[in-house]
């Protein structure tokens, strides 16, 4: 049977073969061992036609709480922030997501362009002085702000305060296994970093401080102190920020970060089960020449016309081979035009006041909370649009009895962390109305009597 | 190949040595920033550090390229070329002369005498130990 | 093609809105009054300010400054630029899979978990493996995955390797995924054919070696004759052997890995498996692996307990993990569609005509371009400009012509080991004509070359901007807009 994607009908095969000289394919694959041969097809599943494979996926899908049908209150890394209708028609246009890595520029301007802005506007959000082109998500960004600290400083360790994503953390530690470079953590009692904690573990030996504001139980971390416990050792400082928020907070630039990473995924692209996301990575000046993955620069041509060509590519896998600043080469340059196009759309005005919305509505929903009897705030500390709520009941049975009400309540945090076993992460974003919080509120109350 | 001036030492990795007393200046050859293309960044070491014959003291990059620069021989280093950070192009328009890298207290001036000479420098370049 | 050039920032006004939003329905204080004045803002971030339209004009334009596969025949060499299904992208929109958030419990994301499972299997099928982890994001961190691993089996028997052979005809990736595992990189040099020297490889390989790392077909577009002989060889040294899947399209029901005596290989699903590169990623690197080395997947790892799907954390010897959830689940989604729409029948069509292609057009150039080892060639050919380079046009000129004559160009100076190399992988879902409308403008060069090198050195002309100054570019580097430009 033909297929729609393969254009040769059996006709144009036997022409073409006659013009390479070979009496079938076969012939073409004589170079292969016989014995290496496939002796039977495949086992797939048999060929759906477009129909029945869309009815198939949507029975697949159906099967999924997804925001459309639940009301999400579950934050820690991924967000339901609105998208706006224009970002997906333009990422749809074929010169955009058919397009390759822009190697041949003069062809390639459109990716260049977008690129360069999606630079620039990272870079004035975080407040720093350059940004790449992206890394796969938030966790690997981390991951290599690690390495490149320790390439930068010649130490061996990490020290990070436990308000940092401990997905993340996973993932700095596989990245470091190679290298050898230790990690070690600055505990958070009180949810926010200690700052004598902190001190006594940043050293001589320490690469950099990593710490996360808002960190992953919600909670506002004092950056600028952290900023003076790191270079005091001469270590440099890695902050992990979500950048919608930096419509509203302080740039962690202003406060001290030497790098910044962060998940970009709230700036317009989708949630999609974790992927893929946005590695948001920015840093200063005089780093620049150690920093991974794409960056694109402004020149002119021939005529003196401005153009736009990937640059100091010197750094990269596909010249530096071994000693490359990292082995990134394909990333998610899709997902940062998303991400361009939603701060172009959001703009000054825009992207403020969905961090405003988002932290109104989520101190609303933590003043209405923990107002149900047995539930309270866990932290004392300032928080944004997210929060740790202390339950009388076992978090993983709240989240089931509410998703019998369309409603996903949270994130359960006992996994990651047994001391807070009793705890949910609640995320509030500017998509939830109040309704939707108050019949939450409601819910909960119910669940825990 | 370039330019290769008779007054100077050279090593197979394309550097050449200039002795002046008990200090040695050392940059890349003419046939080197050539091969490299337009130099846009040169990392060298800091001064006081030390460097070991034929082992990497610093890195030149082109556009498309990137090359370790290698020590014709052991010492310390007395002086980096403070204007190659800011004139990277330097070293393709005077690599003997404003292209130079670093100055070197020689540590065992002997080897100095196992360097190659010009002419052994052009014979090794001309039978394609260039590329 | 358009004479736009504006940025973003330059069509900004003051007081101009491109978003809507709702105006807040709950009761409270501002953000000013709800949190201490050191964690806010100043001034608000420079981001544009630009209406609705002003965004679609403006990327509706940048978009017209680019080619894409769904415009232009774009044969770049091991990149595999076939057409990426318009399904793919509606299946990957559907709100059960886009709207998941992913720490959503299992009970309440099956459909997801069966797709992930579902997903691993067939690519496990197709290739020959045991097990196959989705988590990684593109072939990089498959690679990196999968060093990781070899690391992780040699270290549980209590082996210290410290060494990987990789061919000198490696992409570069290769060998910085190794170097980043903590490996040192021993380049192994090619026969002048750019296969595996065998004889120098069986010298090579010892009790310090960890792994050998290999692509199949070559960079040259080449299958390996001795590929079984080579894993037996670094098998009976206790060396794992790797191979980089990024030419599969050539091999799909064909041949597997797994037969081929590979224990570890990457998946490119935006190579073979039609995910859009969408101008440098989202990709997905999957890692397949067989049975030995299982213990140390990266985690979790989605399994089947009964009838119910779930993530499985219980992994003490895991590597580790490469981002913070599960993998690209959007790209999984449109590989997945893209499997469930060819079958086996389909993926076998995929590869022989894929292989058809890349010969039809070596040999319509063999007669005006040098081919760099003789044919047949697998799903790609490597052809060298070094005849066109004598006559004043490299292989930079060729490709800079090429599109002019609106196409966009094959991979340059890639693999190393040939001089001026065009790498070209037309894949299956070119037609006959379109390759013969390539090829014709291939031999055109040639021609002009001869003639009037000049053409191509001074090309190109048709785009929106003609040759760029890349020195500059390096030497001042000009990274984020600023008023001034």
């Amino acid at each position: 049977m033909a297929s729609r994607y393969i254009a040769n009908t059996v006709a144009e095969q036997r022409e073409m073969l006659r013009t390479v000289g070979a009496s079938s394919i076969e012939d073409l694959l004589v170079k292969i061992p016989p014995k290496a041969r496939l002796s039977r097809p495949l086992a797939l599943p048999p060929a759906l036609a477009e129909g029945e494979l869309v009815r198939h996926m949507r029975e697949l899908a159906a099967r999924n709480a997804d925001a459309d049908r639940y009301a999400c209150f579950q934050g820690a890394g991924s967000y339901d922030h609105y998208v706006p209708s224009p970002i997906n028609h333009l990422i749809s246009r074929g010169e955009f997501f058919t397009a390759y890595t822009p190697y041949q520029p003069e062809a390639s301007q459109g990716t260049l362009r977008t690129i360069y802005e999606y630079q620039t506007m990272i870079a004035e959000l975080t407040g720093m002085d350059v940004a790449n082109a992206s890394i796969y998500d938030g966790a690997s960004s981390l991951a290599e702000a690690a390495l490149m600290a320790h390439s930068v400083t010649e130490r061996t360790e990490i020290v990070l305060a436990r308000g940092v994503n401990p997905l993340y953390r996973r993932v700095v530690a596989t990245y470091c296994d190679g290298p050898a470079i230790r990690l070690r953590d600055v505990p958070a009692p009180q949810g926010v970093l200690e700052a004598d904690g902190g001190a006594k573990l940043v050293g001589k030996k320490t690469a950099a401080l990593v710490i996360q504001s808002p960190n992953f139980y919600g909670c506002l971390e004092d950056i600028a102190a952290a900023a003076e416990i790191a270079h005091a050792a001469g270590a440099l400082l890695i902050v992990v920020a979500d950048p919608v928020n930096l419509g509203v907070l302080e740039a962690p630039g202003r406060l001290g970060a030497d790098i910044v990473v962060g998940e970009g995924q709230g700036l317009g692209v989708p949630m999609s089960f974790g992927g893929p996301n946005l590695g948001v990575f920015a840093a200063k000046n005089e780093l620049v020449r150690r920093m991974p993955g794409r960056l694109v620069g402004a020149t002119v041509d021939r005529d003196g016309q401005r153009g736009f060509v990937l640059t100091l590519q010197t750094r990269e896998q596909h010249i530096r081979r071994a000693k490359a600043t990292s082995n990134i080469c394909t990333n998610v340059a899709l997902c940062a035009l998303m991400a361009t196009i939603y701060m172009a759309t959001l703009g000054k005005q825009g992207l403020r006041r969905v961090g405003e919305l988002s932290a109104a509505k989520a101190h609303y929903a933590a003043d209405q909370l923990s107002k149900v009897a047995g539930v309270s705030l866990r932290f004392s500390a300032p928080f944004f649009k997210e929060f740790t709520l202390r339950l009388p009941k076992s978090p993983s049975s709240v989240v089931a009895k509410l998703a019998r009400k369309r409603i996903l309540p949270g994130v359960p945090l006992k996994t990651y962390d047994r001391a807070l076993a009793d705890c949910l992460l609640v995320a509030v974003t500017e998509q939830r109305t109040r309704d939707e919080i108050d019949a939450y509120v409601a819910a909960l109350a119910e669940a825990v009597k | 190949m370039g330019n290769v001036p008779g007054d100077l030492k050279y090593t197979r990795e394309h550097e050449w040595a200039k002795r002046d007393g008990d200090r040695v200046r050392v940059g890349i050859t003419d046939f080197a920033q050539e091969q490299l293309g337009d130099v846009v960044f040169v990392e060298l070491p800091k001064v006081g550090a030390k460097v070991v014959a034929h082992q990497a003291f610093g890195v030149v990059e082109s556009v498309k390229a990137v090359s370790d620069l290698f020590a014709p021989i052991s010492g310390e280093i007395l002086e980096t070329n403070a204007e190659l950070p800011q004139k990277p192009e330097t070293v393709n328009k005077d690599p003997y002369g404003k292209g130079w890298m670093i100055v070197v207290k020689p540590s065992n001036p002997a080897e100095l005498e196992q360097l190659l000479t010009s002419q052994q420098y052009e014979e090794f370049v001309a039978q394609g130990g260039g590329h | 093609m358009s004479g736009y050039d504006k940025l973003v920032f330059e069509l900004s006004s003051p007081g101009r809105v491109g978003f809507s939003l709702p105006e807040s329905d709950v009761p409270g204080p501002p953000v000013a009054e709800l949190l201490p004045k050191k964690f806010l803002r100043g001034a608000a971030a420079g981001l544009p300010e630009v209406s609705e339209f002003d965004v679609v004009r403006h990327y509706s334009r940048l978009s017209r400054m680019n080619y894409g596969v769904d415009t232009h025949f774009y044969p770049l060499g091991s990149c595999t630029m076939k057409y990426n299904p318009k399904i793919n992208e509606d299946m990957a929109r559907v709100p059960g899979f886009a709207r998941l958030h992913p720490l959503t419990r299992a009970e309440d994301a099956q459909g997801a978990l069966r797709l992930m499972l579902d997903l691993a299997q067939m690519l496990a099928e197709i290739a020959g493996m045991d097990a196959v982890s989705l988590q990684p994001a593109a072939g990089a961190q498959g690679e990196f995955a999968g060093v990781l691993m070899i690391r992780a089996y040699h270290a549980s028997r209590g082996e210290k390797r410290t060494k990987v052979l990789i061919p000198d005809s490696a992409h570069g990736t290769n060998p910085a995924s190794t170097a980043i595992a903590g490996y040192e990189v021993v380049e192994v040099k090619s026969l002048p054919n750019g296969e595996v020297d065998v004889e120098a490889l069986a010298g090579a390989v010892g009790p310090d070696v960890a792994a050998f790392m290999i692509t199949v077909p070559n960079t040259l577009g080449m299958f390996e004759p001795r590929i079984m002989e080579i894993t037996e060889i670094c098998h009976a040294k206790g060396v794992q052997v790797y191979m980089d899947g990024a030419n599969l399209n050539a091999i799909l029901g064909i041949t597997r890995p797994g037969d081929l005596g590979f224990d570890v290989c990457h998946f490119n699903l935006h190579k073979t498996f039609t995910t859009p590169h969408g101008g440098g990623g989202p990709g997905a690197g999957p890692v397949g692996i067989k049975a030995h080395l299982e213990p140390f997947l990266p985690t979790p790892v989605v399994v089947k307990d009964g009838d119910t799907y779930t993530l499985d954390w219980k992994r003490p010897k895991s590597i580790g993990k490469l981002q913070a959830f599960w993998g690209n689940f959007g790209m999984l989604v449109r590989a997945y569609t893209y499997i469930r729409t060819m079958g086996a029948d389909g993926l076998r069509s995929v590869s022989d005509n894929a292989v058809l292609n890349a010969n039809y057009i070596m040999k319509r150039l063999e007669a005006d371009y040098d081919v760099s080892v003789p044919g047949p060639c697998m799903h790609e050919c490597v052809l060298s400009a070094r005849r066109q380079k004598k006559q004043g046009v490299a292989a930079t000129d060729i490709a800079k012509r090429l599109l002019d004559l609106g196409f966009y160009a094959p991979s340059t100076y890639f693999p190393l080991i040939v001089e001026e190399a065009l790498m070209i992988e037309p894949t299956e879902t070119e037609s006959k004509e379109t390759l013969d409308q390539f090829c014709d403008a291939m031999i055109q060069i040639a021609r002009e070359a001869k003639d009037n090198p000049a053409i191509a050195t001074s090309a190109p002309v048709t785009t929106p901007v003609r040759r760029l100054d890349q020195t500059r570019a390096a030497r001042e580097p000009n990274l984020t807009w600023t008023p001034r430009g």
